[in-house]
């Protein structure tokens, strides 16, 4: 196969796209430029988007032999993922920008634009497997690495796009293993710490970028009941489930920690309560997508890249799906990407519109 | 490179000695480096004299530049301006945005018509408001791009009458065009070894004797004190080989690569109709090397990959940082929106290509343009 290796710059790409040159396939690989203002080196655990991560990529490409392309899609990368975290964030949601990246950019503007020059498949660095049965179908299953695995941000991208993705890093052990590989072939990524931050905000301080980029709209924090406990700057800048960075001048009645429970975009208000409160046991999310006839289903589902996953039963209309959750869930806010699993695969995914307490007391 | 500046370089490797040190092998180096010099000024049209050896045309040109501007602004410190044609290589462009941003300099970009040809009515207009306050003008011999040649003489005989010197980037037009620093008229000229199949790493500045030059690089006051920095004698022998065989090689080879090139776009017109030729259509005001050619709907780093597996090496324009592509600097000075330079190709030829090259490129080219052009479209989303 004709194979694009989408190389960040980093360990795990590289390694992947040993593997596929490995397995016989005729590999080419693209460094994805997505800011046009691109610092010359890394800072801090911000991954993929400096000077430095093109350069790595490109030496990487050397080592395995094969061509090196850099595509300029920060075009595309602006009007979509950073547009999309900031009206996100705007309408009181909760954007995950690397599942929109994977939704536009890399399973996307990458995969069409490589389909259209040729190419039979995009390889990636991502922990997650893909399993062929036997009628041809395929599968998206979690990583065998628990820590590592990354099904959830992969799974927006539906069975289309996945049957023209290879993901060589699934059965990976570890990471350790990962970096051990990459050693051994020779890569010189192989021991670059690992980027967790969102790779477009430049210093971590998701707060300060949404505060530049949106302006300063101050407004009220107030508790359950409607009483007023404090100000903020923007409730744009605040998430559901959030504990830090709240500072209200006094404590609660009862003593105990406060949570963010809801943003009220349209009165500029950040609703408080306590741990409890943000217990939810049903969830309805949208814009579905499916790897398998789902009707109603018991599975399990998760609602955060670094979640637990959690005992669920499935109502499915179209594309839309209403979760119950026996156990609940603390902190599901509308817009997080909702995976339904079941055991390690991939059923589904859809976006988070809205959660609540209903079966409480039932 | 060309096999006799490999035989010279690898010849020369073994010798030991700073052609600065006065010893036997250090007068031996100091030897080679002379005669180097020498021919280099007899294949150009220069005295040994105004050569000034450098690392490459990058550094040549910053030498003129900063050089230039600082000497003039000191003799006369209303002349700040820094007059430079809109189409100029980075080399030059770089450090005049650089002066003006950092060394009080004010940037004046002379614009270029749809050939990329130096206006030069805008020239006039400007020397004829401002022409006392210009520090120097640089517009280059041949563009690397589009391949225009420039009207040197008339910018020349312009910029002179209001006493501003003038310099030419001529790394792409050596082996190409005729060129005579000379009779030019020129004040100072930059050359580079690795465009006429020489070395990387060396190049030269001919600097007009008299013409004060403050030094950018400082150290052991080599090269007239202008440009310090131990001289290597291998690779300046070989640079200067590289210079003599292309020059000694003219008007016959430019006659037959002009020949293959005039077929090639002739063929890329015939194969890919929509296909447009950049830059002067009549061969005459061109490099002979060179076809600059834009595909309409294309991605020219798409065209540059599909050709790139197919055998066929080419060029988007010019390379630049971690390998972006940006739509080119010139095409836009040319008048062509962001979509259209998107999709440029350049094509150079060389002394090993041949009619077979240009027939394998026009047998893949159709197939390549039309996959692009739906690559194309996919990234309109």
């Amino acid at each position: 196969m004709r194979v694009l290796a989408a190389l960040s710059g980093g360990v795990d790409s590289a390694v992947a796209a040993a593997r596929a040159v490995d397995a016989g396939h005729d590999v080419v690989g693209v460094h994805m430029a997505l800011s046009r203002t691109r610092d010359q080196f890394r800072t801090g655990s911000r991954g993929c988007c400096s000077i430095e991560d093109a350069g790595d990529a490109r030496r990487a490409a050397d080592v395995l032999g094969i061509p090196y392309y850099v595509w300029d899609l920060s075009e595309q990368f602006e009007q979509t993922v950073v547009a999309d975290f900031l009206a996100e964030y705007e309408a009181g949601r909760t954007p995950n920008p690397c599942v929109r990246c994977n939704e536009h950019i890399k399973f996307a503007a990458l995969l069409d634009k490589a389909v259209a020059l040729g190419f039979d498949a995009v390889c990636t660095g991502h922990y997650a497997r893909i399993v062929v049965r036997d009628d041809g179908t395929r599968e998206l299953h979690r990583a065998r690495d628990a820590a590592k695995d990354q099904s959830y941000v992969l799974a927006v991208m539906g069975p289309e796009r996945l049957a023209r993705s290879m993901f060589p890093l699934g059965d990976v052990a570890s990471k350790d293993e990962t970096r051990a590989e990459a050693a051994a072939r020779g890569l010189s990524v192989s021991a670059k710490p690992d980027s967790y931050d969102i790779c477009f905000v430049a210093d971590g301080d998701t707060q300060g970028f949404l505060r530049s980029r949106l302006g300063s709209r101050p407004g009220e924090v107030v508790d359950s009941s409607g009483e007023v406990v404090g100000e903020h700057d923007g409730a744009y800048a605040y998430t559901v489930g959030q504990r830090r960075g709240l500072a209200l001048g006094r404590p609660a009645a009862d003593g105990k920690p406060r949570y963010v429970l809801s943003i009220e975009p349209v009165a500029n208000r950040v609703v408080v309560g306590s741990a409890d409160e943000l217990v939810v046991d049903t969830v309805t999310a949208d814009q579905a997508v499916w790897y398998a006839r789902v009707d109603d289903a018991d599975c399990q589902v998760q609602v955060r890249a670094h979640g637990a996953p959690v005992d669920a039963r499935a109502t499915v209309r179209g594309d839309h799906v209403e979760v119950e959750l026996p156990t609940g869930l603390r902190g599901v806010a509308a817009g997080q990407s909702l995976v339904l699993y079941d055991g390690s695969r991939v059923l589904g995914q859809a976006t988070v519109t809205a959660s609540r307490r209903a079966l409480a007391g039932r | 490179m060309l096999p006799g500046a490999v035989a010279v370089l690898t010849d020369q490797l073994a010798r030991t000695g700073n052609p600065s040190s006065l010893h036997t092998s250090g007068r031996a180096a100091r030897r080679v480096v002379e005669e180097s010099r020498e021919q280099l000024a007899a294949s150009l049209g220069a005295r040994p004299s105004e050569v000034l050896w450098t690392s490459g045309g990058t550094e040549a040109d910053n030498l003129a530049i900063k050089g230039l501007f600082w000497a003039r602004r000191s003799q006369d410190p209303a002349r700040r301006r820094i007059l430079v044609s809109a189409v100029e290589h980075h080399a030059v462009l770089d450090p005049a945005f650089w002066m003006a941003e950092h060394a009080g300099a004010e940037l004046v970009l002379l614009p270029v018509d749809g050939d990329g040809t130096v206006l030069v009515d805008a020239l006039h207009d400007e020397l004829a408001a401002h022409g006392d306050q210009a520090a120097l003008l640089s517009v280059m011999w041949a563009n690397n791009e589009v391949g225009t040649l420039q009207p040197v003489a008339d910018v020349v005989a312009l910029a002179h009458q209001h006493g501003v010197p003038v310099h030419a980037d001529a790394v792409q037009a050596v082996g190409q065009v005729p060129v005579d620093f000379g009779s030019s008229g020129l004040d100072a000229m930059t050359v580079s070894a690795h465009k006429v199949g020489g070395p990387g790493g060396a190049g030269a500045l001919l600097a007009r004797r008299g013409l004060e030059l403050i030094p950018v690089q400082h150290g052991g006051g080599q090269e007239r004190g202008v440009r310090s920095g131990t001289l290597d004698a291998p690779l300046l022998a070989s640079f200067a080989e590289a210079v003599r065989e292309v020059v000694d090689a003219l008007p016959e080879s430019a006659r037959r690569i002009g020949a293959l090139r005039d077929a090639l776009v002739a063929g890329v017109l015939e194969v890919v109709p929509d296909a447009v030729l950049r830059g002067p259509a009549q061969p005459s005001r061109r490099l002979p090397a060179n076809a600059h050619l834009t595909f309409p709907g294309c991605e020219g780093d798409s065209l540059l990959y599909l050709l790139d597996s197919a055998g066929v090496e080419a060029s988007t324009g010019s390379a630049c940082q971690a390998g972006v592509p940006r739509p080119s600097h010139v095409l836009l000075a040319m008048g062509l929106d962001e979509d259209a330079a998107r999709g440029a190709l350049r094509f150079s030829l060389g002394h090993t290509s041949s009619a077979d090259d240009v027939a394998a490129l026009l047998e893949v080219l159709p197939g390549v343009v039309e996959r692009a052009r739906a690559a194309g479209m996919a990234g309109v989303r």
